[in-house]
């Protein structure tokens, strides 16, 4: 049996009935690590000896686990707070800052049974589409080394598809799991907002992040959604909710479910390889019962000015905390204390965190704040009523997560709108607070993944899941791996970090226990 | 929307950020570009609609206070790039 083929709950299960120790599956999936990762440079911190001392732990407790994902070795997008584990938001501004706390959904996965393998790479504090702005350098995709594997859940996406663990927990905040997921072939869920606590969650636009898993499939998404959702009075959004309960729902019986196609968002800038694999994937679920309607959607011009404006707003105050005072890193030299945080943030973060605070600061600021700020939220509102008016007539939305195929790295950061207008099709469920889901429908002439978006109304994910479970029954995209030698060819291409160079000082040194560089 | 050099000055300084004579030119023209495409938002008729700040209705909770341990200081404190134990060290403030 390859270990590394198997689903998350198919390897709880082989635990569960003693056919695979804990520890088996750790060391495989960190030998794997070792092999792979500095190649796709998917991971910022290996901690291998904690999951080994974990899985002996662990071990002890098989017989008396309730929890499907028992023992499963996993791994941590890098904003989210490990105690005692460096947490680095892929910048320079947090050094080796290692939290004295845990976030909430780090203790309920512990719960869960789940083991930590270490920390994903990921664009810098979220903000990027292709894992780009890193301060350790980009992550390569492992269909094609010379791509994005998207962002700026990057790593976590990377890992699971190139089977580094079997599953990833990461963040969205306008599609930064099922960009990424869609990008390397696999699935990933952001989930209604406020279901998941974001205590510990490094902030990045606090009224659209959420986190969420990528997995290899839909009943893996649920197993570990089962985990993570619950109210957390820490967490000032989080609402109360029936949660624990998807898995045990996943039926894939989808007959009578209306799945509709929101015209506007098939029309011009689509890629046609794109468009004709999410339409299929539209026919299969019809096959098996659903009714697949078009719709009008006429708010999707407005999505992305509105996002970004709102996005780059909460970041340029949730940022402001990076002061070089209370943790992470000061500058070496300066004058007085508005020097002191002038030099720590001019030197700690990357140009395109810069550019957030900037317009963010600049919609803000007096004489533009109605004209930019209040005007994206008002838009804001008219957009989350296109999605209730379309969710009077149809169940689900079905579409597109990306209009192309991954971008080829180095390509992207030099023009920021054009990245921020690839986010078309994620950044609305954000701003509306919907579940959505990513799910693999198919491959490009050039063999990319393909990934097919499917929104459903608030508290919807007992849906979506469903529906994509249904989907997964009758295809096999989502078992698509890509070949270990194309990983390993990684290694070769180089990492273009040419786009980072102008940041003063050196690049980041990912790290392994014991100190040293990895 | 024309976003001039000394805007760009004046939006640094608020974020407190410093920027070089190159780097001003250059987040001028990238913000000019980006506010064109934020500019889109006029097109959309937002007379007497109420901004949305969030998408659930926040409402207060109320309930009794309730002690509860907070985070180590010793721990906080040592997360601090300067700090004398008690407190986070900075440059005088108030001269």
């Amino acid at each position: 049996m390859e270990l590394m083929e198997l689903t998350a709950l198919e390897l709880g299960t082989a635990i569960k009935k003693g056919r695979v120790s804990v520890k088996e599956a750790a060391q495989a999936a960190l030998d794997r690590i070792a092999a792979q990762s500095s190649a796709l440079n998917a991971f910022i911190t290996v901690t291998g000896e904690r999951a080994l001392d974990r899985a002996d732990k662990l071990q002890a407790g098989v017989k008396d686990a309730e929890s499907p994902l028992y023992g499963v070795p996993m791994a941590l997008k890098d904003n989210i707070c490990t105690r005692g584990v460096r947490t680095t938001c892929a910048s320079k501004i947090l050094g080796e800052f290692t939290p004295p706390y845990s976030a909430a959904v780090v203790d309920k996965l512990a719960g869960a049974g789940a083991i930590s393998l270490g920390k994903l790479n990921m664009d810098e504090f979220a903000m990027g589409s292709t894992s780009e702005t890193s301060c350790f350098g980009p992550v390569k995709n492992p269909w094609d080394p010379e791509r994005v594997p998207g962002g700026s859940s990057g790593g976590a996406a990377a890992a699971v598809a190139a089977g580094l663990g079997w599953y990833a927990v990461g963040s969205d905040t306008g599609g930064s799991i099922r960009q990424p997921a869609a990008f390397c072939g696999v699935t990933g869920i952001k989930p209604t907002y406020g279901t998941v606590s974001r205590y510990g969650l490094i902030a990045y636009a606090s009224s659209f992040d959420q986190i969420g898993p990528i997995c290899r499939d839909a009943a893996d998404c649920a197993a570990v959604l089962d985990a993570l959702q619950g109210k957390d009075p820490r967490d000032g959004t989080s609402l109360e909710g029936q949660y624990g309960r998807l898995l045990d729902r996943l039926t894939g019986d989808v007959r009578g479910l209306k799945i509709g196609l929101p015209a506007d968002c098939y029309g011009d800038g689509l890629d046609p390889e794109v468009r004709a694999a999410v339409l299929a994937a539209a026919d299969t679920l019809k096959s098996r019962g659903a009714q697949v309607t078009e719709l009008p959607f006429p708010v999707m011009e407005y999505v992305v000015p509105a996002y970004y404006i709102i996005a780059a707003a909460q970041a340029s105050s949730n940022l402001s905390r990076f002061d070089g005072v209370k943790y992470g890193r000061r500058a070496d030299e300066y004058g007085g204390l508005d020097d002191l945080y002038r030099k720590t943030r001019t030197q700690g973060f990357g140009p395109e965190v810069k550019r957030r605070i900037l317009l963010g600061t600049f919609v803000l600021s007096a004489g533009y704040y109605d004209a930019y700020y209040i005007k994206a939220l008002q838009a804001r509102a008219v957009i989350k009523s296109g999605f209730d008016r379309a969710f009077e007539q149809c169940d689900l939305l079905l579409t597109p997560t990306a209009p192309a195929a991954p971008p080829r790295l180095g390509t992207s950061l030099d023009n920021p709108l054009q990245m921020y207008l690839g986010d078309v099709y994620t950044v609305s469920v954000n701003l509306a607070g919907l579940p959505g889901l990513s799910m693999p429908c198919g491959f490009d002439s050039q063999g990319l993944p393909i990934g097919a978006q499917l929104i459903g109304p608030h508290f919807g994910e007992e849906m979506l899941l469903n529906a994509a479970h249904a989907f997964q029954l009758d295809t096999d995209f989502h078992r698509q791996r890509p070949k270990d030698s194309i990983c390993r060819d990684a290694q070769r291409v180089p990492a273009r970090l040419e786009t980072l160079d102008h940041r003063p000082g050196a690049q980041c040194a990912p790290q392994r226990e014991g100190g040293g560089p990895a | 929307m024309n976003i001039t050099p000394e805007l760009v000055e004046r939006i640094a300084d608020l974020s407190r950020l410093e920027l070089g004579q190159e780097e001003v030119l250059e987040t001028a023209a990238q913000l000019e570009q980006i506010a064109a495409c934020m500019d889109i938002l006029n097109r959309l008729d937002t007379r007497g609609i109420q901004p949305m700040s969030h998408v659930f209705p926040v409402e207060n909770v109320l309930r009794e206070d309730t002690v509860l341990p907070s985070q180590d200081r010793a721990e906080l404190l040592a997360c601090a790039p300067a700090s004398d134990g008690e407190t986070f060290l900075v440059p005088r403030a108030v001269e």
